[in-house]
């Protein structure tokens, strides 16, 4: 799994690369943390297009930035989903909850 | 007509994190033997990392020597097509099965766990059994179908 991300005026862009799970959700929540806390984001966009495994860890993992991003006062929207990780967000009612934005 | 075993395996690992990937990778491996579909293996991996997970997460919570805690998987493929998955691990036992099985329910506050693993499980399998006794240990048995391609 690794994180990279990419800031432009109020927007920045996470994207995550290769599995969510327990394991490896603890090191992408602090990542995730960090680029928020630094940026200080108006909009912060999760990609999750090249997620290859996602179980319900990335919904924690989700969640848990869905109210990082309410504390420092600025939205969350996942952005392209894989399959993977869409699945799982479909199972939990998250697509309701969260915006999820699909296609460039 | 009893559905007969064709082909089996058992693995048993420490219940450390990293060992997540393997187990799920594991049994993917196993099942391929069945030519299933690309999404039944993604299922499948799901499944078990789900099941592995509660067993690290909470059977062998504050148990600090991971030596002592190992889980066992054990797969059974029958003559139908079904695919037999049994985890089992030595840890604390879940106190109330029922509750435990509700979506969002969690005792695990800090770690930001969903509490949607029980729901994945059943959502993605076609059968799920859970039986579980105070400190000695929970054994998921998960059942898929592997259709053929």
């Amino acid at each position: 799994m690794e994180i990279r991300s990419e800031k432009n005026e109020g927007k920045t862009v996470a994207y995550i690369y290769g599995e969510i799970d327990h394991h490896n959700a603890r090191l992408a929540r602090e990542k995730l943390d960090k680029i928020i806390e630094h940026d200080r984001p108006i909009s912060f966009y999760l990609d999750l297009s090249s997620v290859s495994f996602c179980d319900s860890s990335g919904l924690g993992l989700v969640m848990g930035r869905l109210r990082k991003c309410n504390t420092v006062g600025c939205t969350l929207t996942v952005q392209n989903p894989s399959g993977a990780a869409m699945k799982i967000l479909e199972i939990a009612g998250m697509d309701r909850i969260i915006r999820i934005e699909k296609g460039e | 007509m009893a559905d007969r075993v064709i082909n089996g395996m058992k693995i048993e690992f420490m219940a450390k994190s990293v060992n997540e990937s393997f187990a799920r990778a594991a049994v993917a491996c196993f099942a391929a033997q069945a030519d299933p579909s690309v999404a039944v293996i993604a299922d499948l991996k799901t499944v078990v990392s789900e099941a592995v997970t509660n067993s690290i997460v909470h059977g062998y919570s504050g148990v600090e020597d991971k030596s002592l805690c190992p889980i066992y998987i054990q797969c059974r493929l029958f003559e139908s097509g079904r695919l037999v998955i049994r985890i089992k691990d030595r840890g604390r036992g879940i106190e109330d099965i029922e509750t435990a099985m509700q979506p969002l329910f969690t005792t695990d506050l800090d770690g930001e766990r969903s509490g949607m693993g029980f729901t994945v499980m059943k959502s993605f399998t076609d059968g799920i059994k859970v039986h579980s006794r105070l400190g000695k240990g929970t054994t998921v048995t998960l059942e898929k179908r592997l259709d053929r391609k």
